[in-house]
């Protein structure tokens, strides 16, 4: 799926980019495949429940997208969102405690590994229903503009969604009033066990974009730097025109659909993901500094052993959060509660 | 104080909290250049403009989600629903967005924002155009519910909906537009969440919503020519519903008929039916009665419509039933 790299864009990421956000991307990716690594851990030793999606593979998706952001943009994002939260400034360790079920998570032990939010940081979930959330995005979009601010919505989804009404819907409106806001298909090739030839009219998903007069381009979505290079153009064309964008970034994910689901299973062969496998976005980025004389194996087992920390660091964390006490069962149903739910914390 | 129909009513709610406060905006379809479908909205794109009167396509999921993001990012959606028939398309965004995104979000995310439009049926719009939802809605934890009768409930109440930091799904009577009430000169707002007498009596309870009271007001009135006396109590909001002046009226009356639009399994009544046997057991001289919508799609046909709505001649034979009458 992935194609070859382009130096040339490679070569223009490499001058304009800041050496140490360069490095923080590896590092980033790094941590990202850790963490998660970790996560598949705690979940075959049941510290993690629940529906659990894993984002190993695409790695290259989410750190080069979001490397283009200011921090008060502006994330949202479906199930598969671990690496998300992490990139867009979310503590690992509150992360991990959501994942465990613990009260110091980021949503205190209610969303779990689907609904990762954390206001202040611009994480705004974290969403369970395939396409439920691009209509949301359309919104804090919308209300970005109404607000006359220049903060940009990504909104990723996997290229499953592009099926839903709620996709179509959104482009719409995002087209036809002019919203500040990058749509990010994840094509990662399955929608669960569905294969993209066997589930969409149209192979080429920027096409999609057609149908509203919307810019769209198709990016190799398994190398961080072409992300970057893509969504960049399509954050300023939000941030200084408010328009709106459709990026498919081409990719693959190196793990089942969820951890109930094999790594291959009905659906696709040992050898085409082992073939995949050899499109490593972490090895091919690291391959791209190192050519550039920016890194090398001792920078790469240094980042490394750090991810490893952090991440040991994050189960140490949630580990050692409290369970949400019985008194926070009734809490935050409403902002102004009545009855039941004015019960105080115990 | 002005005697107005209840659509200007809710325009007038609309229009002082639209100058209130500036991240109000209401979106929907129609509610602009035309007017709004049923003229609710009238004159004010005029006064606010389109930005914030916002015409949309006909796509109810995509806005219903479009004012759900824009409460995330701190603004006070009003949605439009051209009638709540259309919301099931919208269901999503209001049930599992709005209704969940504080909760699920640590309680981080507020969603203030309002869904209105009318509900129930009007006349011979058939099975797709006459339904009252309010049962689907008020299940829901994170959602309140609120079906005003009157226009000074209407425009006291959506003014209160719209200040509320939480979602709230307005239900408005579709053939209430015209009717007219009482309405103050100065500004008002009645909370949500409380329970009105709108007839008093001894006799027995009638419990109605929505146009449901207008049914219960014109029972009482010929049943009083009987010399029965009915007390009629509206709750307004069916969630948080205000059970206490209810079961006041039911331990003083010890009979009780509840009235509702919708179909009967499940329906609210049930629920309230419910809450009290469980608080008034002892105080029932009789079993609580319901009158509903029959349990039936709205069918077209005149005389079969008239079976199905609930009419005064049902309601007296319910009331005249629980009071060992006939």
């Amino acid at each position: 799926m992935a194609t070859p790299a382009n130096p040339d864009h490679v070569g223009r990421q490499l001058a304009a980019t800041p050496k140490a956000q360069l490095i923080d991307m590896l590092y980033q990716m790094l941590l990202g495949r850790r963490y998660e690594e970790k996560c598949a851990e705690m979940y075959a030793l049941q510290k993690i429940g629940g529906f659990c999606h894993l984002y190993i593979g695409q790695e290259a998706v989410a750190i080069g997208a979001m490397s283009t952001l200011r921090p008060d943009d502006l994330v949202i994002t479906a199930y598969r969102e671990h690496v998300h939260a992490l990139v867009k400034g979310c503590d690992p360790g509150r992360v991990m405690a959501e994942l465990f079920g613990r009260r110091d998570g980021v949503s205190r032990g209610k969303g779990g590994s689907m609904h990762l939010f954390d206001r202040e940081k611009g994480m705004l979930g974290g969403h369970g229903i395939v396409g439920g959330h691009i209509p949301l995005a359309t919104g804090t979009a919308f209300a970005a503009k109404y607000q006359k601010q220049d903060t940009v919505t990504l909104c990723f989804f996997g290229e499953a969604a592009v099926n839903i009404g709620t996709f179509h819907e959104s482009l719409n409106m995002a087209a036809l009033w002019k919203l500040p806001v990058v749509y990010i298909v994840e094509n990662n090739r399955f929608g669960m066990g569905t294969a993209i030839e066997r589930s969409s009219a149209i192979y080429d998903v920027a096409q999609r974009a057609c149908a509203y007069d919307m810019a769209s381009e198709t990016v190799d979505g398994m190398d961080v730097l072409a992300v970057r290079e893509t969504i960049g153009r399509a954050v300023d064309l939000a941030r200084r025109e408010s328009l709106p964008t459709l990026i498919e970034a081409r990719c693959y994910r190196f793990m089942g659909h969820s951890m109930s689901d094999p790594v291959h299973g009905h659906y696709r062969t040992k050898e085409e993901v082992e073939g995949q496998k050899q499109q490593d976005p972490i090895k091919q980025y690291f391959e791209y500094l190192t050519a550039a004389g920016l890194a090398d194996q001792a920078l790469l087992e240094e980042l490394d052993r750090k991810a490893r920390a952090v991440t040991e660091q994050a189960v140490q964390f949630a580990e050692a959060s409290p369970e949400p006490s019985a008194g926070e069962l009734y809490q935050d149903v409403y902002a102004e509660p009545y009855g039941p739910y004015t019960r105080s914390e115990q | 104080m002005a005697v107005i129909t209840y659509r200007d009513a809710l325009n007038q709610a609309l229009r002082e909290e639209l100058r209130r406060d500036p991240n109000v905006f209401l979106m929907g379809e129609e509610v602009g250049v035309y007017q709004g479908a049923y003229k609710v909205s009238k004159g004010l794109l005029q006064e606010f403009g389109p930005q914030r009167i916002v015409d949309t396509p006909i796509t109810e999921e995509g806005f219903a989600g479009v004012g759900v993001g824009a409460a995330m990012a701190g603004l006070r959606p009003i949605i439009e629903m051209m009638t709540w028939n259309f919301s099931l398309v919208a269901i999503d965004q209001i049930v599992n967005g709005a209704a969940k995104m504080l909760y699920m979000s640590g309680g981080q995310f507020r969603i203030p924002i309002v869904f209105r439009g009318p509900g129930g049926a009007a006349h011979q719009l058939a099975a797709q155009h006459s339904q009252s939802l309010e049962a689907w809605y008020a299940s829901v934890p994170g959602l309140k519910v609120v079906a005003p009768a009157t226009p000074y409930d209407a425009k006291g109440l959506l003014k209160s909906a719209i200040r509320d930091d939480d979602p709230v799904i307005f239900m408005e009577g579709e053939t209430l537009y015209g009717s007219k009430g009482e309405v103050p000169d100065e500004e008002y707002t009645v909370p949500i969440g409380v329970t009105d007498v709108k007839r008093p009596g001894t006799d027995a309870t009638v419990v109605a919503w929505s146009k449901m009271v207008t049914v219960a007001l014109k029972a009482a009135e010929t049943l009083a020519a009987d010399g029965i006396s009915v007390e009629v109590i509206d709750p307004r909001t069916l969630r948080p519903l205000d059970e206490g002046p209810i079961l006041e009226s039911v331990r003083k009356t010890n009979r009780c008929v509840i009235l509702e639009e919708g179909w009967p399994y499940a329906g609210v009544g049930a629920q309230i039916a419910f809450q009290l046997q469980q608080a008034a057991f002892g105080d029932l001289d009789a079993p609580i009665a319901r009158v509903t919508g029959l349990d039936v799609p709205m069918p077209y046909a005149k005389n079969l419509e008239h079976m199905v709505m609930p009419s005064p001649a049902r309601l007296i034979a319910a009331v005249r039933d629980v009071l060992y009458l006939d």
